[in-house]
């Protein structure tokens, strides 16, 4: 069969996967939000953890316990790292440099899961599952809990309260993401990837050489990692090491399993504010650009310009053989939307233009669909953006789903909008001038200046892959990328809480004939424009240096 | 049911000379066109320069980096001097310039109204009563305080705002409502508020001082129309926190712009770099917005409503209910006759004929709409009946009718009354009279029976006149209107559910409310509000103030009381109360201008760069020159287009400011539809013409070329 | 027992709390309820997909390894960094690619490198290099080939081992897998157990 109709296909194995999928999904998320009653494994934590399940928390408190648990799981993580050479299971392996091992915390607490260490090489198997692997399951909960507040602020009115972000969290990770991944991680060792707690094993090669096999409790993180839009390798390969993605159809799997919370989520908001309909017109922005920039993407990687890839024939370098290109392009635009960051393939040696797409995806602000949670509430605020602009052209003042969007709500958008393009765009002007940013540029040209920037946007994004060119395991990124990633997830994260409280409290105005429709397409094509424009306007001088002018030229 | 009453309809005659139109008489007349013609232009212009104050600049965040990057350029092009250099510092200053001119034109027409009302606040020497004596003593106007009492009498300059406590006294009110036909004041009821600057045309009136000098009515107006009081609503201040916003997002992505050229071995100057600044910060709304929005308050003082707070205007727009009182707004306020209706056998052309000879000499616009109807409907032309006498309705009798030359008796009155006078006269109530008189009451209307008694014989019933009140025509249209823009209109009445029902129902309108009491009304208002409905009111009596005070938007009627104006958020000098509906339209226009401008400028930077990218590094990047879709000339040109194109439009734009983007009461998605497509899409296109259009011209500069 | 209105410290407490009791569940529980599973219904996954020879394990069916001299099928250029065995390591243990970007002279020099050696090797005009051969892998350990590189050192492998080349391209075709479910991924051929199968031709 001809790859591009192959790969055509493949993308409407996935499509119709998720169509069928989030349906269910989306209402079984809804009502795990909405429910009143707790599981008894659910109670036992709570009065182990003494906290209270059944009150509910005012915005501030709500960030205040996102806040208090985040940072004990910073502290905790760097804990593990510190003293890994003394617990079970280190294989041995060193404690983590203190510089390397806040860099870690920080970007797996915040879902960024940048990694500047190797996996196999730095990491003990304890680490990698008791540390690593459940900030895999919390961070991703605690974006789904502040993207439920939000929502909650969407649909209540009248009340100051938000939800318990305890519980919220607890159902978050035990009752969506738990199963899921179980379920997951067994598809996964069934096609291959390893699943012990051994050291591996020591093959005695054909022509007699010994080969040290590693293992690992590989599938049960490589499954939440994709689950929890996080992406933090197990190996230093990541998804492209054939443990963690042995065959195309996990590949294709483990695009399922990023897409798969971020394109339920809109389904579980439409229910939650009571008009499906929204949740589509939400869903259906995400997907356009999803889908274009795979077709961008798949172009420009199968035309393959530029000098390396046309020497080679094709832009096979830093690719696998078994997904070959246009496979390998589909996961890095899965993974770039998402703010996954996992990769089955090293986006630095793409074509330009591909290695721009994936750039460009996370310039987007991870909101089409985004990361899970974080993907949402981003959108949501984009939305209201959105309404803003467009609801002033009908005449009222602009409300989105009753709640009008007054002085105070415009502030916190803007300072949301703010937080991503003036961390990359500081960070990146800092570092591209500088001898400790520049000197760890592995490509010369432009392309180094793409590496630097796909460091800080991947960083302030949350997304965690790289231009793995960068060496980025020195003291001015490992400092620099971790408070990337800190104000990337909790400044916006706080704006994100102001604002639902600031809309539950409202009175919903109800809709009319008056009332500017935000569930048809033509509100689509407006959310579309406004993403792509936000992001394009800041970030297209950045991208013409980078990518446009390696690309172009 | 009462059919009593039928004399004491409530008097709108107080009301403005055109009650059937929904179009009140204008003060001046839009002039739109007239917007950017020269001599307008010239004469705001010192005013514009004026406000390139920092110190009046910086209040606008987006002009405020403008003037900054004027003085850069400026010192930049004196430091080193260049055509290039020159051509972008002037018209950097030029934008900041077009920005301050959009904002005095629309104040200069603001000033020359405040001029036209300055002149009726000339000084005043007021004829103070003193108490003791009853004597009076002339002091100036100024130094009047709250509560004294003053004399006015015909051709005297009322002193103050005050209420008429003793006398009754027509008064020109011409200065302040541009309505030349004098008015009646009188002490206690309605019609007691008297407005400083108005002049007594004839008698002599007693005026308690209820407003401190220089806080009157006359005063406000003049702070508003001329914009010295004007505050940002918050719905401008919600747009400038974004616009503020997008300008810092620009600072930004500039400022990190150098270092990543500085990477790339491709530095730009720091005109080039202001250059890309200001085309990208949302100069064009920046510049217009205040200009948007004086101008709506202007629109408004056009139709004669004064805005108490801009934060009216914005609401009027938001409105969702408006409660419209039936008499005056809905119907016309006086009932008229629909249908005679014959009972016992009677010829119809005879139950005419009597109607209209009893109703000859019944100078009550019910009675006038009978001949009227009589003539119309069975040609019956009016008489010149001599001699006869005519009966005058009195409370008593509830009938009124003539006593013709030949002793021939004839009567319409209340049912009851006549079907009373008829047993007198000997006659007899025919079967089918009751029910004839019950139907007409059935469906609303009031109905007069029609009697009469020959000389020496027995009265005779001939029927029922249904007087009906009579809807003003188009209203149905435009209730419907307002339901398309998802307005919801309830009437309030106070008459009985069934006649409210049957008007209603006639008028269109979404809901009623029958039997009203003012306290009802707030409580609707209270409702409607919680259920999250902005709720729009008009009123007048001092018992409409608590209503007009909880509405939302409350328009009080000039002819209304003080407390009334005091407790709504405007006041329509024409008291007009259907022009609520226009209210709603210019505050929505209001808007859709800062949405569409706001849209379009945003839209604008689209083509900006892809005029200014490449000309900054395609001399290092030729590949970048791809992007160069618009072929503009060179690098220098390219940028000097953009400028200059940033600064124009918003010079083009003005007149669209100030009329306000065209509103059609069509739904929300409609309009947005047809805006997103010509503001949005609009405006990505039209700068790649216009840009192109002026580079075309520009290359041709030596040293630009 | 209200966490809502209590004081800093109290929160952080009962946050570690929590997040102790989550790490029990998610971090302990989770993983080796996965490695049970994967104990009983798929044992050699869950151990690295071993693959014997003689009673030996000669490696792993998913990990790449080096092969060299003109009796063996050749596998992808790795560049894991110095363990990559091209570096003369093990791979495994260093998973990784050479990030070198699209217009990076120093990879298009390799790149053409390659091509002139893979041509020279087996015997076939440099155009006739599929991508892949003149490519470094992402993880290091391609396991994989394309049908195309296979196709180019049949003839080699066949001379080498002095066997009819056509049984050669049978294992090849043996060991070819196509698109899973038809669409997915790319053809590719199983190195090692290409070669462990060539070894028993003789």
């Amino acid at each position: 069969m001809n790859p591009t109709l192959a790969a055509v296909l493949s993308v409407g194995l996935l499509v119709a996967a998720l169509v069928v999928v989030h349906r269910p999904l989306g209402s079984y998320l809804a009502r795990v939000y909405s429910g009143t009653t707790h599981l008894r494994v659910e109670r036992l934590l709570y009065r182990l953890s003494g906290v209270d399940g059944d009150g509910e928390q005012r915005w501030p408190a709500y960030l205040r316990s996102v806040l208090a648990f985040s940072a004990v799981s910073v502290l905790l993580l760097y804990g593990l790292q510190r003293v890994q050479h003394w617990l079970p299971l280190s294989l041995g392996r060193q404690n983590v440099a203190p510089d390397m091992s806040w860099n870690t915390a920080a970007s797996f607490v915040t879902n960024t899961n940048w990694q500047s260490y190797s996996g196999e090489q730095v990491m003990g198997h304890l680490v990698q599952m008791a540390g690593l692997a459940v900030q895999n399951f919390v961070s991703a909960a605690v974006g789904l809990a502040v993207a439920v507040a939000l929502i909650r602020g969407l649909a209540r009115s009248r009340t100051d309260r938000l939800g318990n972000f305890w519980v919220d969290l607890t159902r978050g990770s035990l009752r969506v993401l738990l199963p899921l991944a179980f379920v997951a991680a067994v598809v996964l060792v069934g096609f291959g990837a390893v699943q012990n707690f051994t050291h591996g094993f020591d093959a005695h090669t054909v022509q007699g050489a010994t080969q040290h096999i590693p293992g690992g409790p590989v599938a049960s993180q490589e499954s939440i990692k994709e689950l929890g839009t996080n992406g933090g390798g197990f190996y230093n390969a990541n998804s492209a090491h054939p443990f963690e993605n042995p065959t195309s159809f996990t590949n294709l799997f483990e695009v399922f399993l990023i897409l798969l919370i971020p394109f339920s989520l809109p389904y579980a908001f439409g229910r939650m504010v009571g008009d499906r309909r929204q949740g589509y017109a939400v869903v259906a922005a995400m997907a356009v650009i999803c889908l274009g920039a795979v077709v961008a993407s798949g172009v420009v990687e199968a035309h393959h310009p530029g000098a390396a890839p046309t020497a080679a024939g094709a832009s096979m370098e830093g690719k696998e053989t078994r997904f070959g290109v246009l496979a390998s392009s589909l996961f890095s635009v899965g993974t770039t939307m998402t703010s996954t960051g996992a990769v089955d393939s090293w986006h630095d040696s793409y074509t330009a233009l591909g290695g721009g797409v994936t750039l460009f995806d996370m310039h987007l602000g991870e909101v089409t669909p985004g990361g899970v949670g974080s993907g949402l509430y981003g959108a949501l605020v984009l939305a209201v953006l959105a309404v803003f602009l467009a609801g002033l052209m009908v005449g009222r003042t602009p409300e989105y789903l009753g709640k009008r969007i007054g002085a105070r709500e415009m502030k916190l958008v803007g300072l949301y909008i703010l937080v991503m393009p003036a961390t990359v765009l500081v960070f990146t002007g800092i570092a591209v001038v500088t001898k400790m940013g520049t000197s760890s540029i592995l490509n010369p040209g432009p392309h180094g200046l793409s590496e630097i920037l796909y460091a800080y946007t991947s960083a302030a994004n949350n997304n965690g892959s790289a231009f793995g060119g960068l060496s980025a395991n020195t003291m001015f990124y490992n400092v620099t990328t971790g408070l990337s990633v800190l104000i990337g997830r909790f400044v916006p994260i706080v704006f994100v809480l102001a604002l639902a409280g600031s809309l539950a409290k409202q009175q919903k105005v109800p809709a009319s004939a008056g009332t500017m429709p935000t569930h048809t397409p033509l509100f689509t094509v407006l959310f579309v424009g406004v993403i792509l424009i936000v992001a394009g306007l800041t970030f297209l001088p950045a991208l013409a240096l980078g990518p446009l002018a390696e690309g172009l030229a | 049911m009462s059919t009593v009453d039928v004399h004491s309809g409530r008097s709108t005659s107080d009301g403005p000379a055109t009650p059937g139109g929904p179009h009140g008489p204008r003060r001046t007349t839009g002039r739109a066109g007239g917007l950017l013609d020269p001599a307008t232009l010239a004469r705001s212009l010192p005013a514009a320069l004026a406000k390139l104050d920092p110190r009046h600049m910086v209040r606008n965040p987006v002009m405020f980096v403008v003037e900054v990057g004027s003085v850069v350029t400026t010192v930049l092009a004196v430091v080193d001097p260049s055509v290039f250099a020159w051509v972008i510092a002037v018209w950097l200053w030029i934008t900041a310039i077009f920005a301050n001119l959009a904002e005095a034109v629309a104040e200069s027409r603001g000033k020359a109204q405040a001029d036209s009302l300055r002149r009726a606040r000339t000084d005043v020497t007021a004829r103070l009563l003193v108490d003791d004596t009853a004597g009076e003593r002339a002091v100036p106007g100024t130094e009047l305080t709250v509560g004294d009492r003053v004399v006015c009498e015909a051709g005297d300059t009322i002193p103050g705002d005050g209420e008429v406590v003793e006398g009754v006294a027509s008064v020109d009110e011409s200065a302040i409502t541009g309505e030349s036909a004098p008015v009646i004041r009188e002490a206690g009821g309605d019609r007691s508020a008297v407005t400083g600057g108005t002049r007594v045309l004839s008698d002599r009136i007693v005026v308690r001082i209820t407003t401190r000098p220089g806080e009157t009515f006359l005063d406000k107006m003049i702070g508003l129309v001329e914009g010295a009081s004007r505050q940002k609503t918050p719905n401008e201040i919600a747009l400038n926190i974004l616009l503020a916003g997008l300008t810092i997002v620009f600072l930004l992505t500039i400022a990190a712009l150098q270092p990543m050229a500085v990477y790339s071995h491709a530095r730009q100057s720091v005109i080039v770099l202001c250059a890309l600044l200001v085309c990208l910060i949302p100069t064009t709304i920046g510049a217009l917005l205040s200009a948007i929005g004086i101008a709506g308050m202007d629109r408004l003082v056009q139709r004669n409503v004064l805005a108490l707070s801009g934060r009216a205007v914005e609401a009027a727009g938001d409105v969702s209910t408006l409660l419209l009182d039936k008499t005056g707004t809905i119907t016309m306020g006086a009932r008229q006759a629909s249908e005679f209706v014959p009972v016992g056998g009677c010829d119809p052309e005879r139950l005419a004929s009597a109607a209209q000879l009893a109703s000859l000499a019944d100078e009550t616009p019910e009675g006038r709409s009978v001949v009227v109807y009589a003539k119309e409907r069975y040609g019956l032309r009016g008489r010149e009946v001599t001699d006869a006498h005519f009966v005058p309705f009195s409370a008593e009798t509830r009938m009124s009718g003539v006593d013709l030359p030949d002793g021939t008796q004839v009567r319409k009155g209340a049912a009851a009354a006549v079907m009373h006078w008829v047993r007198q006269g000997g006659g007899e109530v025919p079967d089918g009279t009751s029910a004839a008189v019950d139907a007409v009451s059935g469906t609303g209307g009031t109905p007069l029976l029609v009697a009469t008694r020959p000389a020496g014989g027995t009265a005779e019933v001939q029927g029922v006149i249904h007087l009906k009140d009579v809807v003003k025509e188009g209203m149905a249209d435009r209730f419907g209107e307002l339901r398309r823009m998802g307005i919801r209109t309830v009437m309030i009445t106070g008459d009985n559910p069934l006649t409210a029902a049957a008007i209603a129902e006639e008028a269109g309108v979404d809901d009623y409310l029958a039997e009203a009491k003012p306290e009802d009304k707030l409580a609707l208002i209270r409702k409607e509000q919680e259920g999250g409905h902005l709720v729009a009111m008009t009123g007048d009596g001092t018992n409409d103030a608590p209503a007009l005070a909880q509405a939302d938007v409350g328009v009080a009627m000039n002819t209304g009381t003080m407390a009334a104006k005091e407790a709504g958020n405007m006041v329509d000098l024409d008291s007009n109360p259907t022009k609520l509906i226009e209210i709603v339209e210019i505050g929505k226009q209001l808007l859709i201008t800062r949405g569409a401008l706001t849209t379009f400028s945003v839209a604008n930077d689209v083509a900006k760069y892809f005029a200014i990218i490449p000309a900054m590094f395609a001399s290092v990047f030729p590949g970048l020159d791809r992007l160069n879709v618009m072929q503009l000339h060179s690098s220098t040109s390219a940028i000097a287009s953009a400028v200059i194109f940033n600064a124009i439009i918003i010079v083009l734009l003005v007149p669209l400011a100030m009329r306000g983007v065209k509103y059609r009461a069509r739904s929300a998605a409609s309009l947005l539809r047809r805006n997103v497509l010509i503001y949005g899409l609009g405006g990505i296109v039209v700068p790649f013409v216009g840009i192109k259009l002026i580079d075309l011209l520009v290359s041709h500069i030596p040293g630009l070329g | 027992m209200t966490i809502v209105r209590t004081g800093w410290i109290r929160q952080h407490v009962a946050a570690l709390r929590i997040l102790v009791v989550l790490t029990v569940i998610l971090g302990l529980g989770y993983p080796v309820a996965t490695w049970a599973v994967g104990q009983v219904l798929f044992r050699n996954h869950a151990q690295g997909s071993p693959v014997e020879s003689d009673g030996r394990v000669v490696g792993s069916r998913l990990i790449g390894q080096n092969f060299t001299g003109a009796a063996w099928f050749h596998p992808r250029a790795s560049l894991a960094g110095a363990k990559g065995y091209a570096a003369g390591g093990d791979g495994a243990d260093g998973s990784g690619g050479s990030n070198l970007g699209p217009s990076n002279p120093e990879l298009v020099k390799a790149i053409r490198a390659r091509r002139a050696a893979v041509a020279r090797e087996n015997g076939v005009a440099p155009t006739q290099v599929p991508p892949d051969a003149v490519t470094a892998s992402a993880s290091g350990l391609d396991p994989d080939i394309s049908p195309e590189y296979a196709a180019i050192q049949v003839n080699r492998v066949a001379k080498a081992r002095n066997v009819p080349a056509a049984d050669v391209r049978r294992l090849v075709e043996r060991y070819t897998y196509g698109r899973q479910l038809g669409v997915l991924g790319d053809p590719h051929v199983n190195v090692l157990e290409l070669n462990l199968a060539v070894a028993k031709l003789g």
